[in-house]
């Protein structure tokens, strides 16, 4: 990635770091910084990609402003995550998206809903859509299964596909050269550190977003979401085999495991992004990068419409509002799909990777130490 | 409880007022609370300054019969007392001094539940490693904890509340009187006082009584706010003082670093690693004598005595990555004339001293793990140890200027952190911690960590006494 004002300044900020280096105990970011001597951007991008934006680092820091140094890592590194999924998207020309990512994410899950809406018009009668459907099957008489596997399986393939070629250049960026299919130690530890959020708690305490008060909430919500997420991702996957494997049709019983998967991802996808939502709205006004905002509430509004109008779906699916709820249902998942490379969904693959490259060179650099 | 006096607001009556908001302050404050009393701080800073010295430390050195997570091996406190006499050449309360490292030993556990957390030492600093604790986040995160603990025992702060005056009684404390930020003044009464208001480091027209003009060119390392206020007040009023006015810790620093607050990160670790000249162009110390950990709190002092109090040194590219990082970039230059250019030197003297110092530097082995056989021969004053020629380019320079860190005057206390008149007998209920009696035990030299140590362990002591009193 080029030079920008944020690089320059993130360089200033770690220069001041590594003669400080107080707060080498708190996250993966310092002692990745102390081995590096000077900063090139890929080095400073892979740094604020290692950055949980856990707050800690700037209410301990002595530098801090009204300090004439003006040390904010978190805010400055919350800025540079967003330039770096910039640089690096795939394809590059939909980079700015990711600055108007409020406005995108709307512009893009309402093309997914007309695109829905248009083709389920097309294939049928207007007024099958306000009828109730108790039946199995019932979903697919407005949409053929076939149509809406073929839609969204296209659409999900490209999205994995972009975020790839984007994580790629972002990978190379940082100047590592190994493969990370190389190294399964690193991988399963970077695995534990992304599934555990281990940086997300401030050294230990939790979080200090809003005051200097360390909390759990953070990491409770964040774990909300992404196992929620995670979650549904499990239903859907589980409602694919059921269809192709065993030739059962949707709606599944409330008892199914494509249901329960569905259910209890769904709580933890409303109640994760709300309480984050809560979180960022409090957070401190001098740590938060208000250019992200956009970005950041946008996802989190998609990902809890998107469970919000699924469990609608589940409660009201025998009653005539079940074609407009599944049309909105359909319409938002399309536009989270739409929105995956181009939104902040990326922060969690980038952050993934760059925890494997950290793992990577700890594992290097304690090879290369000599024995004391 | 609010009353006019002397067109002053007379504000409430408290068990415990306590002077100064950093480390000694809130280990008082936290212990008084505990133990039933009311308690005031009156920090002269805004908030966001809060903490003064303490804010700015990384570690406290503490005795301990065991390793733990953090430290690596024990430290008894017949070593940690022989460390402490080798560095103060015996200046210091024997008695005070080993009582000191005993208490010390309590610090971990106690510190930890005041939710102060903990990191093994820091990178660079592995001679630490087994002696000092280090705080995780450094000592802003010590502080933030200790601010958020005090208050949730109900402790009262008071920011931006400077303590102006102090009404003693033959040594009996009645009354501090404070100033606001709006200049208004205000009476805070209370049963008993613990002065933890620090030293007077930052404050030059002081330090000028006894370093005359070369005080103006002194950088304070660490905050404005204190300027020995409280100090003055006690001595004037018949306390006993203790210590050297003279002697202070103070370092090397990079002489582009702010005049106030710069904190840790301005110290420039590359002296023993090659010459420093001063604006004569004229090498004047041994730059290699020891380690440099051990030798940095002597440069402050040696700065200070060399004409406008500035320093230069110079060192070449096999230097390079060998010495912490520093947080201003070198001039650099192809040519030894190149860097006495930009350093404002006489190039040609400059030259001369390299080329002096290159032709008396005898063939060994570096080796900046121990103390080499890296020497000069007949050069005065020599390099006796990792001397090697200056002849690599690029070349780099920093100008140096002392940075003064605290000083040690003080007032003179016992083990019960009470103040001692100057006719010997204790106060009655006035007590003191931290920097404005670390001369009891500090006559001089320093110790990685022991001013944390100090003001914790009497910090504690004085909150405790303070409280006993303020309930008879
Ligand atoms: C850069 C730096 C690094 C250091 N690193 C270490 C280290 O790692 N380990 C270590 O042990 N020591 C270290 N020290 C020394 C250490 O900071 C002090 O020994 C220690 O902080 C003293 O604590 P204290 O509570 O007495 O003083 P301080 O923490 O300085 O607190 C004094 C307080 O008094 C307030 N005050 C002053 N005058 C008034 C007034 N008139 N009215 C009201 N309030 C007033 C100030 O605002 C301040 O908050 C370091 C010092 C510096 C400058
Ligand atoms: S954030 Fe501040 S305290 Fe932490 S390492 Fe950087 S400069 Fe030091
Ligand atoms: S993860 Fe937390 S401590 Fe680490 S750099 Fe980010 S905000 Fe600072």
């Amino acid at each position: 990635m080029l030079e920008t004002e944020t690089t320059k300044e993130a360089e200033r900020l770690m220069t001041i770091c590594n003669a400080c280096r107080y707060c080498e105990g708190i996250c993966a970011v310092f002692p990745a910084m102390e081995i590096r001597s000077n900063f090139a951007t890929g080095d400073l991008s892979y740094l604020a990609n290692l950055c949980h934006n856990c707050g800690a680092c700037f209410h301990d820091c002595q530098y801090a402003p009204p300090h004439e140094f003006g040390v904010n890592v978190p805010k400055t590194f919350a800025k540079l995550r967003r330039e770096s999924y910039e640089a690096y998207t795939w394809p590059a020309f939909l980079g700015p998206l990711f600055r108007s990512n409020g406005v995108a994410v709307c512009l893009l899950s309402g093309l997914g809903f007309v695109l829905i809406l248009g083709i389920t018009l097309l294939m049928n009668e207007p007024a099958a859509l306000f009828q109730a459907h108790t039946d199995a099957g019932s979903f697919y008489a407005i949409m053929p299964h076939n149509v809406m596997a073929t839609l969204f399986g296209s659409v999900f393939l490209f999205a994995i596909f972009a975020i790839i070629m984007g994580v790629r250049n972002f990978w190379r960026a940082t100047g590592e050269n190994e493969t990370p299919l190389a190294d399964p130690p690193s991988l399963t530890q970077a695995l534990h550190d992304t599934f555990t959020l281990k940086y997300l708690d401030g050294g230990g305490g939790g979080c200090s977003t809003g005051t200097d008060q360390p909390s759990p909430w953070r990491k409770r919500f964040h774990h909300a979401t992404f196992y929620g997420f995670l979650l549904c991702f499990a239903a859907t996957t589980t409602g694919t085999i059921y269809h192709y494997v065993f030739d059962w049709v949707a709606p599944y019983g409330y008892f199914s495991l494509p249901n329960i998967f569905g259910t209890v991802g769904g709580i933890g996808l409303l109640v994760g992004p709300a309480g984050l939502w809560w979180i960022k709205r409090k957070m401190n006004e001098e740590m938060a990068e208000l250019s992200n905002r956009g970005m950041d509430m946008g996802f989190l509004a998609l990902l809890f419409l998107t469970s919000l109008t699924g469990l609608l779906l589940m409660i009201l699916r025998e009653t005539p509002a079940m074609g407009t709820l599944l049309i909105i249902h359909l319409g938002v998942v399309m536009g989270l799909f739409l929105a995956f490379p181009y939104g902040k969904f990326v922060h969690g693959i980038y952050r993934f990777a760059a925890l494997i490259r950290y793992a990577m060179e700890r594992r290097r650099d304690l090879k290369h130490a000599p024995a004391e | 409880m609010t009353a006019k006096k002397n067109g002053k607001v007379q504000q409430g009556h408290y068990d415990v007022v306590i002077l100064g908001g950093g480390n000694a302050a809130l280990c008082a404050a936290i212990t008084a609370a505990r133990l039933g009393s009311s308690v005031i701080i009156l920090e002269a800073a805004p908030k966001d300054w809060r903490g003064g010295n303490s804010r700015h430390t990384r570690n406290l050195r503490l005795a301990h019969d065991e390793s733990n997570e953090v430290l690596t091996a024990p430290y008894t406190v017949e070593e940690f007392y022989s460390d402490l006499m080798r560095v103060t050449d015996g200046e210091t309360d024997e008695d005070l001094a080993r009582f000191t490292l005993e208490q010390s030993s309590e610090l971990w556990d106690w510190l930890l539940e005041q939710g102060v957390r903990f990191q093994p030492s820091l990178g660079g600093t592995l001679q630490l490693s087994h002696t000092n604790a280090f705080f995780l986040g450094g000592g802003k995160a010590l502080m933030n904890a200790m601010y958020r603990t005090a208050e949730a025992m109900g402790v009262e702060v008071r920011y931006d509340t400077e303590v102006v005056d102090l009404g003693f009684d033959d040594g009996h404390f009645t009354q501090a009187t404070v100033r606001l930020a709006d200049g208004s003044q205000e009476i805070i009464a209370g049963q008993s006082l613990v002065a933890a208001a620090g030293g007077f480091e930052a404050n030059i027209e002081w330090l000028r009584e006894y370093w005359g003009d070369a005080a103006d060119n002194f950088i304070v390392r660490g905050t404005p706010y204190n300027r020995g206020g409280v100090l003055r007040l006690m001595l004037d009023n018949g306390m006993m003082a203790v210590g050297d006015p003279k002697q202070c810790h103070a370092v090397a620093l990079d002489a582009r670093a702010p005049k106030f607050d710069g904190g840790i990160v301005t110290r420039l670790d590359c002296v023993s690693l090659g010459i420093v000249v001063n604006a004569d162009g004229d090498r004047f110390y041994d730059e290699g004598e020891d380690f440099w950990p051990k030798r940095y709190a002597i440069w402050g002092r040696l700065i200070a005595h060399q004409p406008d109090q500035i320093a230069h040194v110079i060192i070449d590219e096999k230097a390079q990555g060998l010495f912490m990082p520093s947080v201003f970039k070198p001039v650099t230059s192809d040519t030894i004339a190149g860097i006495a250019t930009q350093l404002d030197l006489d190039p040609a003297k400059l030259e001369d001293t390299v080329a002096t110092y290159n032709a008396a530097v005898v063939p060994g082995t570096f080796d900046t793990q121990r103390l080499d056989d890296c020497r000069t021969e007949q050069l005065d004053p020599p390099k006796t140890h990792w001397a090697r020629r200056i002849d690599t380019p690029p070349f780099y320079g920093y100008s140096l200027r002392p940075g003064i860190t605290f000083t040690y005057l003080g007032v003179r206390v016992n083990r019960n952190a009470q103040v001692l008149m100057a006719d010997g007998r204790p106060t009655s209920n006035v007590f003191a911690a931290g920097e404005i009696m670390a001369g009891n035990v500090l006559g001089k030299g320093y110790l990685a960590g022991i001013g944390m140590t100090i003001g914790a362990v009497f910090g504690r002591i004085a909150g405790r006494e303070a409280a006993r009193r303020a309930r008879n």
